[in-house]
């Protein structure tokens, strides 16, 4: 047509430059591309009887503040024990009496790992496990629970 | 009485399986024009300024439609979001609400449709109606390939320029998201990203998308400038190719994300 | 594949003094069969008409020979090389001898009429672009349109789109040039122009001439022999002095232009009277 190659190589340029740019965007302002990459780390094992609704990626937050990611999720044949991968940032160090609890954020809300460090002088390692858990509330059984006490107390009136 | 019930059901029967067969034959003469475009594709790159200007016709042409659309499709996404996460509450998440639906489907989707719908059709249209005024043919006498000079060029053309314009589409979407959410609604604009940043993985959700987008961008593509390569040469098998390739491409497209979001986000529980 | 140069099969091998040659060939799409035993020479340096009814394969023909069909049998030879057995690429490397003017132009309507000249040169050679814009230059003078060369193929009227798609197809001095209805749809003065210069440049260049008309008026005046073609089949052929004089029944048809003769008025159909009185 009458577009000259200059034009049109502007226009293309141009097009592509914004392409770029949006895709650009989109992995830094909307993604999470600044924490690409395996994030520098060490790992910690915890076990629990139920993790709820747990998923990969979850975060590990102590006192609210995110420290790591939930790397790992696997069942214990033996002891049909949920076994759990962390992977904590370094720079955080956890007692050995430290809590691993599965809570929700809200009512709605994601689920992910609280840590409560305890008063214990030593220092968790890389690949050592937390002994001490608390596995999520299952709101079901909660449910259970209440009816069977209901039940329980209006019985022995 | 009952021969005439027989006789009918065996002509539908018959009617439907030729109707099969030829299908099955277009499909394969499709599946043969895709390997003879691709095969000439190095002469539509060597001549780099003929993919060039069909990145023009396709992406650069395409942008206004790309971009008001994005910011609507963003905006009306947020209304609706806001609408029912704050019934429980949880009205901070809008922004990874409408950046993960953005990225991860609408983006490439809507703009995957909006791409078949304009500049798909009008490469149909283009290629019908050179056929039908002997175009081709007149470059093939010239001893010139019109697959490699006319075919190959506006096919990575639309290619490119896909990507690109799911990636615009969901950026405007995000803007748009901002503007109802931030600006009109009063959602905190700390919550707001810093919910949608933590969300919204890369590798996860934004490569998925781009490879989603340019999945499409090949399938359009393809069925555009075949339906104008095999089109009737009369104005009227020009405008029922166009109509066509909108048509397959639609359904290619939504087919398409079914089968991939399943492989993609299969580890979503 | 047989060897293009000496089909396994030969008869007597074509002299150089004939530029194409068909022999009994037979074409036909499915069960519509098109052409059933054409025979025709085309002797080099000669203007040769083809002409017959609309769709009687007029165009079929020039489509054999430039390769874009292939016979069902027979022999299509073209400088002595049988093109239905060319590969691709020395079917490539015969078209680039051709040059082919379509029926309306079919010029390439994103390009100016420079462009659509320089195509063929560009593609083809490896000249310097000066070289080539005297070369455009030079066949658009020829055609006498030098002056139009930055218009568009939409701002040209139907004579002038053609004119340019002849010195298109002369663009790279081709040995054979094949006309597709070039006279139709054309003004009187644009008839007379494009008639006069498919001769003059025929002469002029050197080149053979397949013109496929129905415009028996132009064609007697610059042609060299001329074929005519009903039903498949070549039922008449001779010298313009000789179809002039001709007294077989369908050239005085053809040539007075009658509406009755060999070639019927009536569509075939039942007898009218039972027609109009059967009943529903």
């Amino acid at each position: 047509m009458n577009l000259n190659r200059s034009t049109l190589d502007l226009w293309v340029g141009a097009f592509v430059a914004m392409g770029i740019g949006a895709i650009l965007f989109l992995a830094l302002k909307v993604g999470n591309l600044v924490n690409w990459g395996s994030t520098p780390g060490y790992r910690l094992e915890a076990r629990f009887d139920n993790i709820g609704g747990l998923k990969l990626r979850a975060p590990v937050k102590a006192a609210g503040v995110v420290v790591g990611r939930v790397e790992r999720i696997k069942l214990d044949p033996a002891t049909y024990q949920a076994v759990v991968t962390l992977k904590v940032d370094h720079g955080y160090e956890f007692t050995t009496d430290t809590i691993a609890s599965i809570l929700t954020s809200g009512l709605l809300g994601e689920v992910y790992i609280g840590l409560d460090p305890g008063g214990d002088p030593k220092m968790l390692a890389d690949g050592t496990r937390l002994t001490k858990t608390q596995s999520a509330v299952i709101l079901e059984k909660l449910i259970g629970q209440f009816l069977v006490d209901k039940a329980a107390n209006t019985g022995g009136k | 009485m009952l021969s005439a019930v027989v006789t009918g059901l065996a002509e539908s029967l018959r009617r439907l399986g030729s109707g099969a067969i030829a299908a099955i034959g277009r499909l394969g003469y499709a599946a043969r024009f895709f390997v003879a475009v691709i095969y000439e594709s190095p002469a539509a790159f060597a001549r780099l300024h003929l993919t060039v200007r069909e990145i023009y016709f396709s992406g650069v042409l395409s942008l206004i439609i790309i971009l008001v659309s994005g910011l609507f499709v963003g905006m009306v996404l947020a209304l609706q979001g806001y609408d029912v996460l704050q019934r429980y509450g949880a009205d901070e998440s809008l922004g990874v609400l409408v950046a993960l639906s953005l990225v991860r489907e609408l983006g490439p989707v809507v703009a995957g449709l909006l791409f078949a719908s304009r500049a798909g059709s009008a490469i149909t249209a283009e290629i019908g109606l050179m056929k039908a005024t002997e175009q081709l043919s007149a470059m093939e006498m010239m001893a010139v390939d019109p697959l490699a000079r006319v075919v190959a060029p506006r096919f990575w053309g639309g290619v490119i320029s896909m990507p690109f314009l799911a990636a615009l589409f969901s950026t405007l979407g995000v803007f748009g998201a901002y503007l109802v959410g931030v600006r009109l609604i009063g959602i905190d604009p700390g919550a707001f990203w810093g919910n949608m940043q933590a969300g919204v993985d890369f590798r996860f959700d934004i490569v998925n998308g781009v490879i989603k987008s340019a999945v499409f961008g090949t399938a359009v593509s393809l069925i555009a400038v075949f339906e104008g390569f095999d089109a009737k040469p009369t104005a009227e098998g020009v405008s029922s190719a166009t109509t066509r390739t909108v048509v397959e491409s639609s359904l290619a497209i939504l087919a398409l994300d079914f089968v991939l979001t399943v492989f993609m986000f299969r580890g979503l529980t | 594949m047989s060897d293009s140069s000496a089909p396994a099969s030969a008869p007597a091998p074509t002299s150089p003094e004939i530029a194409v040659e068909l022999a009994d060939v037979t074409f036909g799409y499915d069960r519509h069969p098109v052409l059933m035993g054409i025979s025709m020479t085309i002797p080099r340096g000669k203007v040769v008409a083809i002409m017959g009814g609309s769709g009687c394969g007029k165009t079929t023909i020039l489509r054999l020979i430039g390769g874009q069909l292939r016979p069902r049998s027979g022999r299509v030879m073209v400088a002595g090389q049988s093109v239905p057995d060319l590969d691709r690429e020395e079917l490539y490397a015969m078209r680039r001898k051709f040059g082919m003017l379509f029926q309306f132009g079919a010029l390439f309507t994103d390009m100016s009429v420079y462009e659509n000249i320089a195509f063929a040169l560009r593609e083809h050679t490896d000249l310097p672009e000066e070289l080539i814009r005297d070369l455009v230059l030079m066949k658009l003078h020829a055609v006498g349109l030098r002056g139009a060369a930055q218009l568009m193929p939409t701002e040209l009227s139907g004579g002038m789109a053609r004119r340019v798609a002849l010195a298109r197809a002369i663009a790279l001095d081709p040995m054979l040039v094949m006309y597709d209805e070039p006279f139709a749809g054309l003004d009187p003065i644009s008839l007379g122009v494009i008639g006069q210069l498919i001769r003059r440049l025929n002469d002029a260049l050197g080149i053979t001439s397949v013109v496929v008309t129905h415009d028996v008026y132009e064609s007697l005046k610059m042609v060299d022999y001329l074929y005519f073609v009903s039903q498949g089949t070549i039922i008449a052929q001779g010298t313009p002095a000789e179809v002039r004089a001709s007294s077989d029944a369908f050239v005085r048809q053809f040539v007075d232009g009658e509406p009755d003769g060999p070639v019927p008025f009536h569509y075939p159909a039942t007898a009218y009277r039972a027609e109009l009185f059967a009943r529903a």
